[in-house]
C-alpha cells in the first residue's frame, strides 16, 4: 500500500515525508492501513527505517515511538545513526517521556451508585452549608458586639463607601421597579374590583401590599441580586489573590475589616431603600388610580390616611434589617468560600444570589404568618 | 535544522526583527527607539532591572499590546499590517509561557494542553489528550497530574504545565516570561536543560525574559540587556558581562553573578575533561 508517509517491502518499513502535527491524523490512518502493527498499541517487530523522514516534531515522534516501542526508540542511535542528531535527541526525549504510564482514567462507577453518591453529596453539602451559615452569623454577631464598645475599630469610611455603592446607587432602579409594580397591582385591583363596584378599594390594595410586603421584598430581592453578588465577587477575588491570608497573617481580622462594614452598610441601606420602594409603589398606584379610575390624588391621600394605619408601615419596615443582615452575611460567606479558580468565583456568586433570594422569601413567608397570627 | 525548511521563508532571516519600537503608557515612556533581533534557532535571554519593560516588549511582539510606534517583523511578516485571520495564522506559531502560568482554571491540565490541539490542529479529543499526556510527561509531570486542576498545583508544577501548553503546537517561537522564577534550584536547572534539549530537537527560537543568572549561563546563546528605554547591548554572555555599564557590572559581577559564573565555568571544565 503506497502512502505519503509509510512504505513497506518484505521486512523493512520505511517511514518518509513530514511526520508533523499537521499530518497527525493522516499518518495515523496510514499506519492503520499499512498494518505494520500486528495489534494496536503493540510495537512492531519489523525493521523500521527512518532515513527518509524530512521533518519531525513531537507529534510525529510520539507516533514513531508508539510504532517501534519505547525501548527501541531510546536506542535510536544504535540502529538509525544516519538520522540527524536533533531528531535522534527528540525521539529519545519523547520515548523517555512515554515510559511512564500515561493512562490514569478515574475509577468509574455504575450509574445507580453515581446517582446515589450525587444525592448524598448534595445532602451533605446542604447540611454543611447551613451549619457554615449559622457559624458565620455567630462569628459576625460576636465580632459586632465586641466592636460596639470600641469606636476606634469602627470602619466608618468603608461603611459609608458601601452605603453609597449598595444603597444610594440602587435608589433609581429600586424606585423605577417598585413604581411599575405599583402600577401593575393597581391595574389588577381595578380590573377585579370593578365587577363589584368597589374600585375605591384599589387604594387599600396598593397601600396594604406595598407597605407590608412589596416595598421591602422588592428592595431586598434587588439588593440580593445586586449587592450579594458584588460582595461575593469582591471578597472572592481577594481570597483567590491570597489577600485574606495576608490580612490574617498580619494579625488583622477580615471579619472586622471586610464583613462588618458591608453588613452595617446593608443594615442602613436596605430600610431606606424599602422606604423608597414603598413610596414609589404608592406613587405608581396613585398614577394609575388617578389616570384610569378618576380617583383624584387628594382622594387617594385621604383614603390612605383614613384606612391604612401606621402599623402596616412598621410591620413592613421591621423586616428590612433582617433581610439586610441575611443578604450581607450570605454574600460575604460565599466570598470566603471561593477557592483559587475563576470558575469558583462564578459558582459562589451564583450561589450567593440564589441563597439570599431564597432566604429573603422564606423569611418573608414566615414573617407573614407570624404577623397574621399576632393580628398586627 | 529540522523545522526550518518552510519554502516561503529564507532560513537565514531572523525570526523576529524589532526596529524603532516605541511604547508609552500615558507620559511614561517605556521603550524609545528599541531595536532587537532574534535569530532562528537561538535562545535569546532578555534581562534588565525591574520596570525596564521586559514584559512589555514580550507583549508587544506577541501582539497583546499595540506599540505606539516602530516596526515588528515576525517570521518575515510585519505584524501590524495583517488582518485578524492572517494574524491568527502567525500567532499559532507562537508558544507563550506567561509569568504566572495563566493556565485555564476551569480545565484540567490535560484539557489545557489539548485545547489548542483540538482548536488549531483539529485533532479528535482522544488523540489530542493522548498527545497532551505525552507533553505533560515530557516536561516532567507525573501522570496523575493530567486530571488535576491548576488551582491544586504547586508553583513549579504550574510552570511545567504552562510550558507543556506553550509547546502544544510545536511552535516556531517560544516566548518565556520568567520561566524559572519560583522554581527550586533543582527544578530550575532541569528546566534549563529541558529547554536546550527541546530547542535542539525541535529547532524553535526562544525569547526568554528572565532574572535567573544560572539560566543565562546554562541556556542562552545570546543575552540582550534592556536599559535606558532601549536594548543596551546584545551579545554572548561573556561579552555582555564585560560591557562597561554600571548596571551590567552590578548585575553580572555582583555576588550572585559571580557565583553563577563560577558554577558555569566549573561545569564546562568538567564536561571538557570528561570528553
Amino acid at each position: 500500500m503506497p502512502s505519503e508517509w509509510i512504505a513497506r517491502d518484505d521486512q523493512t518499513v520505511t517511514l518518509k515525508g513530514e511526520w508533523t502535527l499537521a499530518n497527525y491524523r493522516l499518518i495515523k490512518a496510514a499506519l492503520q492501513q499499512s498494518e505494520t502493527q500486528t495489534e494496536p498499541g503493540k510495537p512492531t517487530d519489523a525493521t523500521v527505517s527512518l532515513d527518509a523522514i524530512t521533518r519531525l516534531d513531537t507529534a510525529g515522534a510520539i507516533l514513531i515511538a508508539e510504532l517501534i516501542g519505547v525501548e527501541k526508540a531510546q536506542a535510536v542511535a544504535d540502529w538509525a545513526a544516519e538520522l540527524p542528531k536533533e531528531q535522534q535527541a527528540l525521539l529519545v526525549r519523547i520515548a523517555e517521556a512515554m515510559e511512564a504510564p500515561l493512562d490514569v482514567d478515574p475509577p468509574s462507577y455504575s450509574r445507580i451508585s453515581q446517582a446515589l453518591a450525587s444525592v448524598g453529596q448534595h445532602m451533605v453539602g446542604l447540611w454543611s452549608q447551613q451549619r457554615q451559615l449559622l457559624a458565620f452569623i455567630g462569628l459576625v454577631v460576636a465580632t459586632l458586639f465586641h466592636l460596639t464598645l470600641r469606636p476606634r475599630h469602627w470602619r466608618l469610611t468603608a461603611t459609608v463607601a458601601h452605603i453609597q455603592q449598595s444603597g444610594l446607587n440602587a435608589v433609581p432602579i429600586v424606585a423605577l421597579l417598585t413604581f411599575m409594580v405599583g402600577a401593575v397591582v393597581a391595574f389588577l385591583g381595578a380590573t377585579v374590583l370593578q365587577d363589584f363596584g368597589a374600585t375605591i378599594y384599589t387604594i387599600d390594595l396598593v397601600a396594604f401590599s406595598f407597605l407590608r410586603e412589596f416595598g421591602v421584598l422588592l428592595a431586598a430581592i434587588l439588593l440580593a441580586g445586586r449587592t450579594a453578588s458584588a460582595f461575593t465577587a469582591q471578597i472572592g477575588a481577594m481570597k483567590s489573590n491570597e489577600e485574606i491570608d495576608a490580612l490574617q497573617a498580619q494579625g488583622l481580622d477580615p471579619i472586622e475589616l471586610l464583613v462588618l462594614p458591608r453588613v452595617m452598610a446593608m443594615l442602613i441601606s436596605l430600610p431606606m431603600l424599602a422606604f423608597v420602594g414603598m413610596l414609589s409603589g404608592l406613587a405608581g398606584g396613585a398614577m394609575v388610580t388617578s389616570l384610569s379610575l378618576d380617583i383624584s390624588l387628594t382622594q387617594f391621600m385621604a383614603t390612605l390616611q383614613k384606612d391604612v394605619s401606621v402599623t402596616h408601615f412598621l410591620v413592613g419596615l421591621s423586616k428590612a434589617p433582617v433581610f439586610a443582615f441575611v443578604i450581607a452575611v450570605i454574600g460575604c460567606l460565599e466570598g470566603f468560600k471561593v477557592s483559587g479558580s475563576a470558575q469558583s468565583v462564578g459558582e459562589h456568586t451564583t450561589s450567593s444570589v440564589v441563597q439570599s433570594i431564597f432566604m429573603v422569601i422564606l423569611i418573608d413567608a414566615v414573617a407573614a404568618l407570624f404577623f397574621m397570627e399576632m393580628g398586627w | 535544522m529540522i523545522n526550518s525548511d518552510k519554502p516561503t521563508e529564507q532560513n537565514d532571516l531572523p525570526v523576529i526583527k524589532v526596529r524603532g519600537l516605541v511604547n508609552r503608557f500615558g507620559t511614561h515612556v517605556v521603550h524609545e527607539n528599541l531595536d532587537l533581533t532574534l535569530e532562528r534557532g537561538e535562545i535569546l535571554g532578555v534581562v534588565g532591572g525591574s520596570g525596564t519593560g521586559k514584559s512589555v516588549l514580550l507583549r508587544s511582539i506577541v501582539g497583546l499590546k499595540r506599540p505606539n510606534d516602530g516596526m515588528i517583523e515576525v517570521l518575515g511578516t510585519t505584524l501590524n499590517e495583517l488582518n485578524e485571520a492572517q494574524r491568527s495564522q502567525i500567532e499559532r506559531r507562537f508558544g507563550v509561557l506567561f509569568q504566572r502560568g495563566a493556565l485555564f482554571s476551569s480545565l484540567n491540565l490535560q484539557e489545557n494542553i489539548a485545547l489548542p490541539l483540538i482548536e488549531h490542529a483539529r485533532l479528535p479529543r482522544e488523540d489530542a489528550e493522548h498527545l497532551a499526556r505525552v507533553k505533560l510527561s515530557l516536561v516532567g509531570l507525573p501522570p496523575q497530574a493530567a486530571l488535576q486542576f491548576p488551582e491544586s498545583l504547586s508553583g513549579g508544577m504550574v510552570k511545567r504545565a504552562a510550558l507543556a501548553r506553550a509547546l502544544a503546537l510545536d511552535p516556531d517561537i517560544l516566548f518565556l516570561d520568567e520561566p524559572t522564577a519560583g522554581l527550586d534550584p533543582i527544578g530550575a536547572a532541569a528546566f534549563d536543560q529541558l529547554l536546550v534539549t527541546l530547542r535542539d530537537a525541535l529547532g524553535f527560537s526562544v525569547f526568554l525574559v528572565t532574572h535567573d543568572l544560572d539560566t543565562l549561563y546554562a541556556a542562552c546563546d545570546r543575552v540582550a540587556v534592556l536599559s535606558q528605554k532601549r536594548v543596551l547591548v546584545v551579545d554572548t554572555i561573556d561579552k555582555v558581562a564585560d560591557t562597561d555599564d554600571e548596571w551590567i557590572q552590578d548585575y553580572f559581577h555582583g555576588p550572585r553573578g559571580r557565583a553563577a559564573q563560577r558554577a558555569h565555568t566549573a561545569f564546562s571544565n568538567n564536561a571538557n575533561v570528561q570528553e
